[in-house]
């Protein structure tokens, strides 16, 4: 019964997908409003038709049907609820039905949000959209189908796995990993419209950016909660491993950021069209590459849950975005003609330039890393990878140059800058640079590549500050407002400029972060008695012994511990070992003791009962908890950005008000 | 959302500079980005990693030396030497014919014992003994040990390097 409804509801959304797909095409090509409407309807009954079959999906999971594939594939009686109700995306057939409801999601608001939009561009993209929706639903009805019908029920299933059972990061890394993939599929669709259509005006560059920032937004979040989850769970004491799969999350984010900034020029010089569509057109591609490797089973790791028969349904996917992408923009990128020239060697435009042409080696270098290993076992059939050296290497030098450019980039003028301009801008975050640097060195650090980051970061965190507040302190000074007060409106009105400095503040502040806890991490490994101690940075712990809890899916046996600094206990710290009745083998959780400074991070490696001895990792990680922190700044920046501005009519009242008003927009129209 | 666009100063009269600016400046990308490539690829052939097992570092020989190699093989019976409390780890990884003897600091995971799979990560020092930096068990859900004496294939070691990975991430 659920088994035949899913495979109705995936059906009809091949045939919504489809019709919308020619619908948005035809709508485009004649211009027809019918046509038009009728893809819009389209739209919205495809988003409906993937929300129920994942609504039925989710039914089948929590009600423990196990006559249906995916439920008796990851479901068990002894699990709780909520990991039941997560474990849509805990393993393959279910990720990729979650993958789809997402991806209605997005096509319908993109398309609800635009639903008066004029530009003749809106059509094509709906379709483009449409015309992804086409395959997912054909993976979903086909090679990942989960509703497959199972005869008989078994009694039980095995429960997913482990390591997703571990902790609730595991709830919302995924979904939010999922819409920062999946929803560049509105980037997508709007650029290859804008290309169609032959035309990038105002009216799609702003639904353009809005969807950009949206994914980037989920992109960053679910990469940066991906990390947090590897290092609250998976006990090595790291966060980033240039993994493959973590880099192919990161390589779309690097593309993301590229297009967020060269769209700014191309909003407001009309200059690097081309360009700034190529880059969104290759993030989507680089969705799909990433989305292959993780799912395909390319590569092994916690991600690829088994081996599947989807990866040559991507691979031709990704084929044929390629091609399409290619001959799309070969033939229509001479249409996107600049209205201007690229000026002058030292002005903002250049920054951007700079800061495309750094991103972008990185996405290649990142890339090269991380398709190598295929390319070397498709050929020659051996096993290799590529280390973390390679990657280091290469980051290193690009990332602090990336940090500076936040600082000098700013800084600059718009258009031409003089000598003196420059000389100002290239001294103007100097005393920001020598705080974080004297910071550094009092705190011990005598690496090189850290003081030079840490420097490049100070110098931006000082500029970023000074042109975010700006407009604040310009009211303050000509109105005599209270500075929080003033601080206050201005952050109330919603501000695009206010919004990315916050973006740059999260992510400054994770550069620093990452800098610190890479270069002055500390482990030591050990094996305690009852009543040993061990020390690791300016920490020493004391086992005090072990204590078990008896779960409904897992004994979990506590290795308990007493932190103390110089001889003064401040906290119990409790990194456990999970037996799961369902494994053979035992799971460790460690323990991540947070301070502002670092975090002292304990992991069980084994506990022997009979010689009451536990072999212990333990760190001391730097900084590490300002990654998490930096990142929700960021995501705070990017609310900030898109939230609707109430500046114009803020700006009308104050006019009326008060002759400060001039001295206002002055300050804020002052990039 | 459209107060940065307001601000925009009148759009620069085209054709200010030569077209060939553009041009330019593309080409000086092309040799800035294929510069830092060609930098790049030099550093991928010194870090790369190597999936062997015991029969083909052996066969390697001198050639092994100072290379990255993850070794993959099941822990040979009576080849552990480690005393309860201790930090430093001698054992041998076998395929059931080829045996290289592995040492290694830290302390053994949970399950690591004789007969299991594992998967050493490390380098052949001059001395030609295998010195591991990280020790991982081998323990996929899949995984089935061979029984004693039984000699793993190509793919049985693949298999154990494959189910390796998680724990290291």
């Amino acid at each position: 019964m659920i088994s035949t409804l899913g495979k109705a509801l995936i059906l009809a959304s091949v045939v919504a997908a489809t019709a919308g797909a020619f619908g948005g095409i035809a709508a485009g090509r004649s211009g027809s409003a019918s046509a038009r409407r009728w893809t819009w309807r389209l739209a919205y009954l495809f988003a409906f038709l993937m929300l129920a079959a994942n609504a039925l999906m989710e039914y089948a999971l929590i009600a423990k049907d196990f006559s249906i594939s995916y439920a008796a594939q990851v479901g068990s009686r002894g699990v709780p609820g909520w990991v039941a109700a997560v474990s849509l995306w805990s393993s393959l057939d279910g990720s990729i039905l979650f993958w789809g409801a997402i991806l209605g999601l997005f096509i319908a608001l993109v398309a609800w949000f635009n639903r008066d939009n004029p530009a003749p561009s809106l059509p094509y993209a709906i379709g483009t959209m449409m015309a992804v929706g086409v395959f997912f639903a054909f993976l979903i009805a086909g090679p990942a189908d989960p509703f497959k019908p199972v005869f008989p029920a078994p009694p039980d299933g095995p429960g997913p796995n482990p390591l997703l059972q571990n902790h609730l990061l595991m709830v919302i890394h995924p979904p939010m990993l999922y819409a920062g993939y999946v929803g560049m599929v509105a980037p997508f669709g709007l650029a290859v419209g804008g290309l169609l259509a032959g035309s990038l005006g105002r009216d799609l560059l702003k639904p353009l950016r809005t969807w950009l920032l949206v994914t980037w937004g989920f992109l960053t979040v679910g990469i940066v909660l991906g990390g947090w989850w590897a290092y609250e769970v998976l006990g090595w004491g790291g966060y980033w491993a240039w993994d493959p799969v973590e880099n192919a999350s990161l390589l779309p984010w690097l593309t993301a950021t590229a297009a967020l900034h060269s769209l700014l020029l191309v909003e407001r010089r009309g200059i690097l069209k081309g360009w700034t569509l190529t880059l969104i057109l290759a993030t989507f591609l680089l969705t799909i590459l990433g989305t292959f490797m993780t799912r395909s089973g390319v590569f092994n790791s916690v991600h690829s849950f088994s081996q599947s028969d989807i990866g040559p349904t991507f691979l031709t996917f990704l084929a044929m975005a390629l091609l399409f992408s290619i001959g799309l923009l070969s033939a229509r990128i001479g249409v996107m003609k600049a209205d201007a020239d690229l000026h002058g060697g030292s002005s903002r435009e250049s920054a951007f330039l700079v800061n495309n042409l750094l991103l972008v080696t990185l996405t290649l270098t990142v890339l090269l890393g991380t398709v190598f290993p295929l390319v070397v076992e498709a050929v020659r059939g051996t096993r290799i990878s590529v280390g973390e050296p390679y990657f280091n290497r290469m980051a290193v030098p690009l990332g602090v140059a990336l940090t500076f450019l936040m600082g000098i980039g700013p800084a600059l003028p718009w258009g031409t800058a003089g000598l003196r301009e420059l000389g100002r801008a290239a001294i103007s975050g100097i005393p920001g640079a020598l705080v974080f640097a004297a910071v550094g060195l009092v705190n011990g650090s005598r690496n090189a590549w850290l003081l030079v980051a840490l420097a490049a970061g100070g110098f931006a965190v000082q500029v970023t500050l000074q042109q975010a507040l700006a407009p604040a302190f310009a009211r303050w000074r000509a109105g005599g407002e209270n500075p929080f007060k003033a601080l206050a409106s201005q952050l109330s009105q919603g501000s695009r400029r206010m919004g990315s400095y916050v973006i740059h503040l999260g992510v400054l502040i994770i550069l620093v972060a990452v800098a610190a806890s890479s270069t002055l991490r500390q482990s030591s490994e050990k094996t305690l008695r009852q009543g040993e101690s061990g020390t690791v940075g300016p920490y020493q712990f004391t086992f005090l012994g072990t204590s078990a809890v008896d779960e409904v899916n897992r004994r979990v046996e506590m290795v308990r511990f007493a932190l103390s600094k110089d001889g003064v206990v401040f906290a119990e710290a409790n990194p456990k070992m999970n037996h799961y009745f369902a494994m053979r083998e035992p799971v460790g959780t460690p323990e991540v003791y947070s301070l502002p400074s670092g975090d002292i991070y304990l992991s069980v490696m084994s506990v022997d009962q009979e010689s009451g001895v536990v072999g212990l990792r333990a760190f001391w990680n730097p900084m590490v908890s300002w990654i998490w922190g930096g990142a929700g700044i960021a995501v705070l920046g990017a609310m900030l950005a898109l939230w609707p501005s109430r500046r114009r009519s803020a700006a009308l009242a104050a006019e009326a008000k008060s002759a400060a008003a001039p001295a206002i927009a002055a300050g804020e129209a002052a990039p | 959302m459209s107060d940065a666009i307001n601000q925009v100063a009148a759009p620069l009269p085209r054709a200010q500079l030569p077209k060939k600016s553009g041009m330019f400046a593309l080409g000086a990308l092309l040799i800035a980005g294929g510069a830092i490539a060609f930098v790049g690829f030099g550093g991928l052939g010194k870090n790369l990693i190597y999936y062997w097992g015991p029969a083909q570092l052996l066969e390697a020989g001198a050639k092994a030396r100072g290379a990255t190699i993850r070794l993959g093989g099941l822990v040979a019976d009576n080849s552990v030497k480690y005393e309860a409390g201790a930090t430093e780890l001698d054992f041998a990884v076998t395929d059931g014919e080829k045996t290289v003897p592995v040492h290694t600091k830290g302390v053994p995971p949970q399950m690591f014992r004789e007969g299991i799979g594992v998967v050493v990560e490390g380098t052949v020092n001059e001395a030609g003994k295998f010195e591991g930096s990280r020790l991982m068990v081998s323990h996929g859900n899949e995984y089935r040990a061979p029984k004693r004496g039984e000699k793993l294939g190509e793919e049985q070691i693949k298999q154990i390097i494959n189910d390796a990975k998680d724990e290291q991430k």
